[in-house]
């Protein structure tokens, strides 16, 4: 069965060039420019897939990116890609692919019971059947995403290589059918800056699939070869528009690489995502054929007839050998045509009862068989079509009438008309007009959103023979051309014609009678092919009353398919109009949403993928820490030491060890990644004053004090230490994951709500490599390396003195966040790896420990320092956290001053933090872990509060927590519950949130 | 994706902007004397129109300056963008200038 549907001649394939492939484990063969299903059609093969709810076999109806039917899993390993269109998949040598929604095999499949039990599958059938228990859900998911579902996604890395990439241009044509390509000329001609997309492999659209396409190729090809030619125009095939967004921004998905195959593409990317942004587009989208909605019309062999004339002209395959054209408007006479002149024995079902004359001799002079007024009433043959059945239609179109005819046949060529693909013009937030003359919807240009100035033309504009595209695409290039500011001598653009039949008058009949009122008997007429929804599911969603058009898709999940409903739509729309006794225009069109077509996340991802996804930030010591054998940890983007472990340590016992070894000698951190800024002006006192909850008038030059900054809703969002370092300047520190924001809130009240106050602010994170040293040793170990008056009296706790530092400038701070002994050393960044290995080397006879931000944690904790973002959650105030003390009672005016004083937070029994001890000491409760007021034999249980931070602590010798706890700070004494996950009940007592150096003698000393 | 003019930059891309919500709300003078209704009115409250808006934008990853800007909510037109302590453009159509 060697290609057994493959013309003798004609079409624009290769047949020089035979190449072979694997379908479903079948070895065929197919040539240069086929594409998978036009190879598989010319070898006969007719059954694609199977359906997604319903498992109905199915074959492709479509010669083009609107094809619903025949999704295959292409190649496999890491390279496999679920739910590919083998209508669009450019066939190359070694090419493997697979078909879905099958168990055991396509031919034999067990999930289409599903068929015959299709009377329990109604629309709404999850959400009513699955609605509740909703914890059965996750039961019956897995039952449902195995019968069901598409393709499978691969588990390996992706080895492909994607790339991004920005255009500007002033004319974007989107489309190179005969209107996008004289668009484009036109617009080239007339000085402006043009790009080019079209989504397939060769330029010329609907030109590709005529009879006379050899002419029109090389009408294409001096077209081509001109823009080629020009300097100002970028041509960009197999290119698909696939998002429009705001101020004519443009995403297009480059295939570059695809069709040489896996692997294949040398150096070239696999995918290239373009980002345009166009000062004018033109939309030559085209249009789409919809589909007549008959009795079983989803059997293999059922096409668009377009795609039955595409297949034989430009791939030289005939569908079936006997052909059944089923249509109400003119345009499928041609394929009739096309279709007999290739040999097939042709029957033209016509719904019209007057079909023009001139139609009427073409056929007869082509031996072909015309049925006025009759349509399809039922279908024979499971796997592929072998017969049709049709029945003359009552006057009206409601229903059948008289004796049925059979006609053998293996393919049925069926067109309800015509849609302009108005996607592109919808996206772009442009309204849509009903043009009853065409029965469909195209662009309303008066309703076009004017921040994205575009033009259709051609037959997404509603307009079908080629020459009226050609003069449309003329008149659109030169109109955005000339809108973009080119207007250059007007170009005359060479028009051109085919032989081709225009729709002509439409007789819209959007849904077959059958014998059967719809949805009684067995037949099932579709119009969603690849969600499987079917004329008696719009019926039960308008019963149900979910007739609004967005209700209706959702309900039935019309058009949500991975096509999006290219093919259906209309349809749909037009049956809830019946239904309804409405105009179609009256129910409606539903949104047109990216991506156009499917795309990879690899390709919008493009280069920013693994080490270059985030940007990593390293302090100036990173590489000290590396040779030391830290363990990293992230910190928003920087990577900062987590633990130090010695040989045959864990994380636990690295911890441990550097915690204690701070209290006993002195231990060294890596603080470098706390936000700093730098703030001057005469009126940066006024500033801190502002953001700060305490008073920093009398704070004397040198000195440092601890802030706290609120929102102004009362809420604590970040904390630090400023020091004074001259009349009007301070030096800010922040949270590590605070930096970015602090800095935006300086610079936010500045700039909009006190712009005559003199204040600089100017980040210098990054300009200071930062170590802190903490413990008993510290000052023997800085007096070591400095120049600095160290002693207790000349350097306080809370001041900061300049010198230098291992020989280098630097300001030494005497602050801790660990309440010891502690200085934290600062020295311009490009001494920081100079300092840290000083100090390492000072540091033996002190028994330098350098320690990590986990055993920072356990130090702070130790000590009741709170981590902003981990003690704190945004609803906390100063109150909440115990730290009245740091609230000015005098200061007029503060942000968040006002917001705690409202009577939310001013309540009793707010959560407050206080310590916890478990009654057993080695229990380290884990953090989140909920503080019930009762407990009772499951959950729920009624919750007063929850535990923020917990460690094992060296220091105290025993685990120790902070908690938020309702009234915590009345509560102390008392001992509460707290309920784990796995039912077991800690007991621990409410304490105070110090639990080292309860007098804090140690950090004075 | 809107382009957006930076009134001390010019045109760049949306990417490079932050939006602040409403503009022209002054912190109140008097917090003291507030109920907690008025102080909810200035933290919480914000119209919400659907046709002309007044916003505040931050030039974020460009001169991080705030700026004003006069948009149209439903076809995202920017009639003006003005600096903080510029006077009020005048909304298309509307004879006062508030
Ligand atoms: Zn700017």
């Amino acid at each position: 069965m060697s290609q057994s549907q493959r013309l003798s001649q004609g079409g624009m394939i290769d047949r020089s060039k035979p190449i072979s492939f694997a379908f479903d484990g079948r070895q065929y063969t197919g040539y240069q420019g086929d594409t998978l299903a036009s190879a598989l059609l010319a070898n006969g093969v007719r059954l694609m897939g199977r359906s997604f709810k319903y498992h109905r076999p199915r074959g492709a109806i479509a010669a083009g990116s609107e094809e619903p039917n025949a999704l295959v899993q292409l190649e496999t390993g890491a390279y496999t890609e679920p739910n590919t269109r083998a209508t669009c998949i450019e066939l190359y040598d070694g090419l493997v692919a697979k078909s879905q929604n099958r168990w055991p095999s396509l031919e034999f499949d067990i999930g289409a019971v599903n068929s015959l039990v299709a009377r329990f599958l109604p629309a709404g059938f999850y959400y009513k059947t699955f609605m509740w228990p909703a914890s059965m859900w996750m039961t019956y998911e897995k039952f449902i995403r195995k019968a069901a579902g598409l393709g499978v996604s691969p588990v390996e890395d992706d080895p492909d290589v994607y790339h991004g990439t920005y255009a500007h241009c002033d004319v974007l044509v989107i489309g190179g059918g005969p209107a996008g390509i004289s668009a484009a000329t036109a617009a080239a001609g007339s000085g402006a800056r043009v790009m080019l997309l079209d989504e397939g492999s060769e330029y010329g659209g609907a030109l590709l699939g005529t009879s006379d396409n050899a002419a029109a190729k090389s009408y294409i090809d001096s077209a081509l070869g001109a823009l080629g030619q020009s300097e100002n125009v970028r041509l960009l095939s197999r290119t698909t528009a696939t998002g429009y967004y705001d101020y004519n921004y443009i995403t297009a998905l480059e295939k570059v690489t695809d069709h040489l195959g896996p692997g294949n593409g040398g150096d070239a990317p696999r995918q290239r995502f373009w980002k345009i942004r166009a000062k004018q587009v033109v939309i030559a989208a085209g249009s789409i054929e919809r589909p007549l909605i008959f009795a079983d019309n989803d059997r293999p062999g059922m096409m668009l007839a377009n795609a039955v004339g595409v297949y034989i002209n430009r791939y030289g395959v005939l569908p079936g050998n006997d052909v059944v054209v089923f249509t109400n408007n003119d345009s499928a006479y041609q394929v009739a045509l096309d279709a007999s002149a290739a040999g097939a024995t042709v029957t033209v079902v016509d719904t019209r009862r007057n079909v023009s004359a001139d139609l009427k001799s073409k056929l007869e002079q082509n031996n072909i068989r015309l049925f006025e007024g009759h349509a399809i009433s039922s279908v024979q043959g499971g796997k592929g079509v072998e017969s049709v059945r049709i029945m003359e239609l009552s006057a009206d179109g409601e229903s059948l009438q008289g004796q049925a005819w059979e006609i053998v046949c293996t393919c049925v060529a069926t067109s309800g008309g015509w849609t302009p693909s108005c996607h592109m013009f919808s996206q772009s937030g442009g309204k849509l007009k009903y043009e009853e003359s065409i029965a469909g919807f195209i662009p309303d240009s008066s309703r076009a959103k004017n921040s994205c100035p575009n033009v259709s033309a051609g037959s997404c504009n509603g307009v079908f023979t080629t020459q009226e595209c050609i003069a449309q695409g003329v008149e659109a290039g030169i109109s955005a051309a000339g809108a973009a500011g080119r207007s250059g001598s007007v170009p005359s653009v060479d028009t051109f014609a085919v032989n081709e039949i225009p729709q002509g008058a439409i007789a819209p009949l959007w849904l077959v009678p059958t014998v059967h009122p719809v949805g009684e008997g067995k037949a099932k007429h579709f119009h969603d092919f690849q969600n499987d929804v079917t004329a008696a599911d719009i019926h039960l969603a308008a019963r149900e009353g979910f007739v609004s058009v967005e209700h209706l898709k959702r309900y039935t999940t019309t058009g949500m398919a991975t096509d999006q409903g290219k093919t259906s739509n209309l349809n749909a729309l037009a049956i809830m109009a019946n239904i309804q006794g409405v105009s179609i225009p009256e129910v409606g069109t539903t949104t047109f949403r990216p991506p156009y077509t499917p795309l990879t996340l690899g390709a919008v991802g493009g280069q920013e993928s693994r080490e270059l996804f985030i940007q990593e930030r390293k302090t100036p010591m990173h590489e000290h820490h590396v040779a030391s054998g830290a363990v990293f940890e992230d910190v928003g983007d920087w990577k900062r030491p987590w633990y130090l472990p010695k040989e045959g340590e864990d994380m636990h016992a690295a911890v441990q060890r550097e915690t204690l070894a701070v209290r006993e000698s002195v231990g060294m951190l890596d603080a470098s990644t706390l936000g700093k800024i730098d703030i001057q002006g005469k009126d940066a006192v006024k500033l801190l004053e502002m953001v700060y909850t305490n008073n920093w008038q009398k704070l004397a030059i040198g000195s440092c004090r601890y802030g706290l900054m609120l929102n102004e809703h009362g809420m604590i969002f970040d904390d630090g230490v400023t020091t004074r370092l001259g009349e009007n300047h301070y030096h800010m520190t922040t949270t590590t994951g605070g930096a970015a924001r602090v800095m935006n809130w300086l610079e936010e009240w500045l700039q909009t709500e006190w712009p005559e106050w003199e204040v600089y602010c100017t980040s210098v994170t990054e300009q200071w490599a930062v170590l802190a040293i903490n413990g008993p040793k510290a000052r023997d170990l800085l007096r070591d390396l400095t120049d600095i008056d160290v002693s207790k009296d000349a350097f306080p706790f809370m001041t900061m003195r300049e010198g230098t530092v291992a020989d280098v400038p630097a300001r030494v701070y005497r602050i801790s966040f660990t309440g010891e002994l502690s200085y934290e050393i600062n020295v311009p960044a490009r001494y920081g790896k100079h300092l840290i290995e000083a100090l390492t080397e000072a540091g033996k006879k002190y028994d330098l420990v350098p320690y990590g931000t986990e055993t920072m944690h356990v130090l702070r904790a130790e000590k009741g320092f709170i981590i902003v973002g981990q003690d704190t959650d945004g609803t906390v105030t100063p109150h909440d956290m115990d730290m009245d003390w740091i609230v000015s009672k005098t200061k007029e005016e503060y942000l968040g001053n006002r917001a705690q004083a409202r009577v939310d937070t001013r309540r009793e029994k707010r959560p407050q933090l206080i310590g916890l001890l478990t009654e057993d000491p080695t229990v380290v409760l884990p953090e989140g872990a909920h503080i019930v007021a009762e407990v009772l034999d499951k959950p729920p249980m009624p919750t007063i509060g929850h535990v923020t931070s917990s460690y094992m602590s060296p220091n105290a010798g025993r685990s120790i927590a902070l908690a938020l706890l309702q009234d915590g700070i009345n509560r102390k004494g008392e001992t509460v519950s707290l309920s784990m996950m796995d039912g077991t009940v800690h007991k621990a007592k409410v304490t105070d949130t110090v639990f080292v150096d309860k007098e804090g003698v140690r950090v004075r000393g | 994706m809107f382009i957006i003019n930076c009134p001390y930059c010019g045109d760049r891309d949306q990417t490079e902007f932050s939006c602040h919500g409403e503009a022209h709300i002054p912190r109140p003078t008097n917090t003291a004397t507030m109920t907690d209704e008025e102080w909810g009115d200035y933290v919480f409250f914000r119209s919400n129109p659907k046709g002309y808006h007044r916003e505040r934008w931050l030039h974020d990853h460009g001169c991080r300056r705030w700026f004003n800007a006069l948009r149209h909510t439903v076809t995202d037109e920017f009639v003006a963008t003005y600096k903080v302590q510029d006077p009020r453009p005048q909304i298309p159509g509307d004879g006062d200038q508030s």
